[in-house]
């Protein structure tokens, strides 16, 4: 196999809430030795929200984050659920319409640039189960996590809605059963843990305009995965690991119960399995404390 | 009709209730021989014919039209005439768990009450408002253009998978939900439909209306008839800024806050969009303890501090120009 190559679309959140996922994504691509060029020149997705207030400009926005992966000719790969859903819904609006796709390229060719579709959009787990391979990923273990349950929780914005997303990977995946961190738990040695919640919301998006329902959510998933007996739990989203890693306090109200547990992002994971420091993840930063390394 | 049809032995898990006699309901099994032809609801007529009588479930048209069969199977809504039951047993494996669409408002077996369905939907008007001339001259003409407009909501059937699938309707009592957001959405996107505002304004007010979904997508996952009802939520939410009846409302500042922090630093600031959603006292006595302890695990970053983005004058260009609301 030759060196896998990426063009990284990092968000936001990795570059203010959750410094420990952009580095433990770097020293992951390390020990797996794929290179990550960093899209500098992406803005916010606007995170399912500002379509809400504009959604011709969130289209502009997206297109043009895109356009710089193509400009590379590179796949791009995205790190947060949120950022897949929305440049993964841009591309496919503009793939299938061509009337809406020449209204955007009127406005980037303001700033000299064209969106053509030529680069695919995928998230880094996918990435790494699709190119490199869960075999390979196996191959590179050096502590399995055999000592660990594992909760995956999935986060909404990378299965669902399925028809959309399982046109930006090659593993299918059902939202009503899905199946992939779970590989990558059991591809890593550990244990992985089945329960209601792995599939449903956190409750991030309305996290400010309905404080009780999105902590009955995260409080729900934390026990979810808590009454599953995990020691741990695991995601791909930095959106649904600040809500489950920070928001114990508002969610154990909610849920009338205490429910706190470490929460790791998926990239800590597999740098774990790998032989990554917890320095190089990034552990210190979590505010539910990460004590079993 | 060449492809040969297969079977499989399959354990049923029932979900079994009456609401008069029962004071909890408990999960009868089945075991089953089934065949690739059969959809779940042959399943169900199999289960009342050769093993109990009294076994109770809503169906009619068998065609996927009446909305009636709606439950859930493992979890997924579905609705029962038209879910092959082997494809479901590809997903799940081959023991099949199968529920009423909402077990907390179940009355028998998979009927359930959908009374609160009904009422969200009287809650936002799902009729045509229009004064009608009574001595019309021509024809109320719709454009096959402007029907297109409707986005298919009127394929709406009305089953309530969406609905029971929605967490935020399963934890908050006066959430519209997708299901009458869809029918809001049907006359707002119709020509003839000068209800305007007053529907809107139903659908924007806080703690019932679209500002709290979670946009979770179960609905555009489960619906049977492909109507995306949180497609139709954002175009609720761009008709309500359209429309300038958005009051600085937490949820509709949040929105707009990224417009102005893309245009700012091209990223998000977020510390800013939660104090511009919320006012600084607010944010400090919500987030307060929750911010510190985020601050001292270095998860905050000073205004001093914010990362922009490369080329930030292009993202600066395309705000002006791209921007296509006003608030
Ligand atoms: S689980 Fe929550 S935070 Fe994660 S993508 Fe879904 S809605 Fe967003
Ligand atoms: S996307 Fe919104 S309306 Fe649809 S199921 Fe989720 S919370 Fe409910
Ligand atoms: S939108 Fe779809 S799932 Fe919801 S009630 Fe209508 S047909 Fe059923
Ligand atoms: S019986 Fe009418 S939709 Fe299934």
């Amino acid at each position: 196999m030759g060196k896998l190559q990426y063009a990284l679309f990092t968000g936001c959140t990795a570059k203010e809430s959750t410094p420990e996922q952009l580095k433990s994504t770097y020293a992951v691509a390390e020990k797996l030795g794929i290179e990550l060029i960093e899209l500098s020149e992406a803005s916010c997705c606007g995170a399912s929200h500002l379509q809400d207030y504009d959604d011709f400009l969130s289209l502009v926005l997206n297109a043009r984050n895109i356009c710089y992966a193509e400009s590379r000719g590179m796949t791009m790969v995205t790190i947060c659920n949120t950022c897949q859903l929305n440049t993964a819904m841009t591309k496919h609006r503009l793939d299938k319409d061509p009337e809406l796709k020449a209204r955007v390229n009127e406005k980037l060719a303001e700033v000299g640039l064209e969106y053509k579709g030529t680069s695919e959009i995928t998230h880094f787990l996918y990435a790494i189960i699709d190119d490199f391979g869960l075999d390979a990923i196996r191959e590179k273990v050096v502590t399995p996590l055999s000592q660990f349950n594992i909760a995956p929780f999935y986060g909404c914005h990378n299965i669902r809605p399925s028809e959309l997303q399982n046109e930006t990977h090659r593993s299918a995946e059902n939202p009503y059963n899905p199946n992939s961190l779970d590989d990558l738990i059991i591809a890593l040695g550990g244990v992985n843990v089945d329960y209601e919640e792995k599939n449903k919301c956190c409750g991030f998006h309305a996290e400010l305009q309905a404080p009780k329902t999105a902590a009955a959510l995260t409080g729900k998933a934390l026990m979810g995965a808590m009454d599953a007996n995990a020691d741990w739990m695991v995601t791909p989203c930095p959106l649904c690991h600040l809500k489950l890693d920070t928001q114990y306090e508002h969610a154990s109200h909610a849920v009338g119960r205490d429910v706190k547990m470490p929460v790791l992002h998926m990239q800590q994971m597999v740098g774990l399995a790998l032989g990554c420091t917890p320095a190089e993840l990034g552990l210190e930063h979590h505010v539910s404390d990460v004590d079993f390394v | 009709m060449s492809e040969s049809i297969t079977t499989k032995n399959v354990t049923f898990k029932v979900f079994r209730f009456n609401k008069d006699t029962d004071y909890l309901p408990y999960y009868k099994e089945y075991k089953m021989e089934v065949t690739s032809e059969e959809v779940v609801l042959d399943i169900l007529n199999r289960i009342k014919w050769e093993h109990d009588g009294s076994f109770s479930y809503r169906r009619s048209c068998r065609h996927g039209i009446c909305g009636a069969c709606a439950m859930k199977v493992n979890g997924k809504g579905t609705l029962a005439c038209k879910e092959n039951m082997l494809d479901l047993v590809e997903l799940f494996g081959d023991e099949i768990v199968i529920e009423p669409s909402s077990i907390k408002r179940a009355v028998k077996d998979l009927i359930i009450d959908k009374g609160d369905f009904w009422e969200k939907h009287d809650q936002i008007q799902p009729y045509l408002i229009s004064e009608i001339d009574e001595h019309p001259e021509m024809e109320c003409a719709v454009s096959p253009e402007e029907s297109e407009r409707l986005l298919e909501a009127d394929l709406c059937i009305q089953c309530g998978a969406c609905h029971y699938s929605c967490p935020v309707v399963e934890l908050n009592e006066d959430f519209i939900g997708p299901a009458a957001f869809v029918k809001a959405y049907r006359f707002e996107a119709d020509v003839r439909d000068e209800a305007h505002n007053a529907r809107l304004e139903e659908v924007g007010l806080p703690s019932q209306g679209v500002w709290d979904c979670v946009k979770c997508y179960e609905c555009a996952e489960v619906c049977p008839k492909e109507i995306n009802p949180i497609e139709k939520i954002t175009k609720l939410h761009n008709m309500i800024f359209d429309a300038g009846i958005s009051n600085n409302k937490v949820a509709e500042r949040h929105a707009v806050g990224f417009a102005h922090s893309i245009k700012k630093h091209g990223l998000l600031d977020e510390a800013e969009l939660v104090r511009y959603s919320e006012g600084t006292v607010p944010m400090l006595v919500k987030h307060g303890k929750v911010g510190f302890k985020m601050f001292t695990k270095g998860k905050v970053v000073m205004p001093w501090n914010m990362p922009k983005s490369d080329k930030l004058d292009e993202i600066k260009t395309l705000v002006k120009s791209s921007m296509t609301s006003k608030y």
